[in-house]
């Protein structure tokens, strides 16, 4: 299955070995793992809750998984997305892509993730020194996922 | 019309409710008209989907924006911008 959203924690090596395996035009790898700071604007991050849209959320990385596909040449794609109370240093994101090149590779894998940031339902609360406080949606996140809209090259 | 509605993350704690069922006067047929219905609660519901509040809705699991049309038994979730990753 192309895309998980779960609680448990997930073993990067054993991922790629599984979503690689028996497939001998795959040349290249790319994968992007995401973690969880201690310090986020400003402020100390004791633990994070990850809380998401269940059936959307899976729609929607499906989704963007599919456009990565159209557009990049590769031939194999995964997202697993946690959900949850995380600690600082916990994984809480990957994304593996595979085709023949890293060119495509590296590509897919980072289109995955920009979209990932903007469209899929995860939302974190984060509890800090100061109390508990939402994540804040940045810009930023927005303008990197415009880059790879038409016009934008 | 009925429709299935669903809060989520900080706009879930706002209104103090993860979702409702709900029966729509007819004339609400819009993602629109809904935030507008749902407004004119007052109270928390004005401040939770105030027009100057940035909110996502999704239209059977799909990001719709404010002309997306509602029907009968459609899931219509409203929630903040995305923040995983």
């Amino acid at each position: 299955m192309s895309v998980r959203v779960q609680s448990a924690d997930f073993d990067v090596g054993a991922e790629i070995a599984a979503l690689r395996r028996g497939d001998p035009k795959i040349g290249a790898v790319a994968a992007f793992i995401g973690l969880v700071r201690d310090v986020n604007d400003g402020s100390e991050v004791r633990s994070m809750t990850l809380e998401h849209y269940p059936g959307m959320t899976e729609r929607a990385l499906e989704g963007i998984i599919s456009a990565a596909k159209g557009r990049f040449r590769i031939d194999h794609a995964l997202v697993i997305h946690r959900v949850g109370e995380l600690q600082p240093t916990d994984q809480i994101v990957l994304v593996v892509t595979a085709g023949s090149h890293r060119g495509d590779a590296f590509a897919a894998c980072e289109f995955i993730m920009d979209y990932l940031k903007t469209q899929a339902p995860f939302w974190k609360k984060e509890q800090t020194r100061e109390g508990a406080r939402w994540v804040e949606a940045r810009g930023s996140d927005d303008q990197a996922a415009a880059r790879w809209e038409p016009g934008q090259d | 019309m009925s429709v299935k509605l669903l809060y989520f993350a900080s706009l879930r704690e706002q209104v103090g409710s993860s979702g409702e069922s709900l029966e729509l006067p007819s004339g609400v047929a819009s993602v629109a008209a809904l935030r507008e219905h749902l407004i004119a609660r007052g109270g928390v519901w004005q401040a939770a989907l105030a027009a100057n509040r940035a909110l996502r809705v999704a239209v059977n699991q799909d990001l719709a924006i404010a002309s997306t049309a509602i029907k009968e038994g459609d899931e219509v979730a409203f929630f903040p911008p995305v923040t995983g990753g």
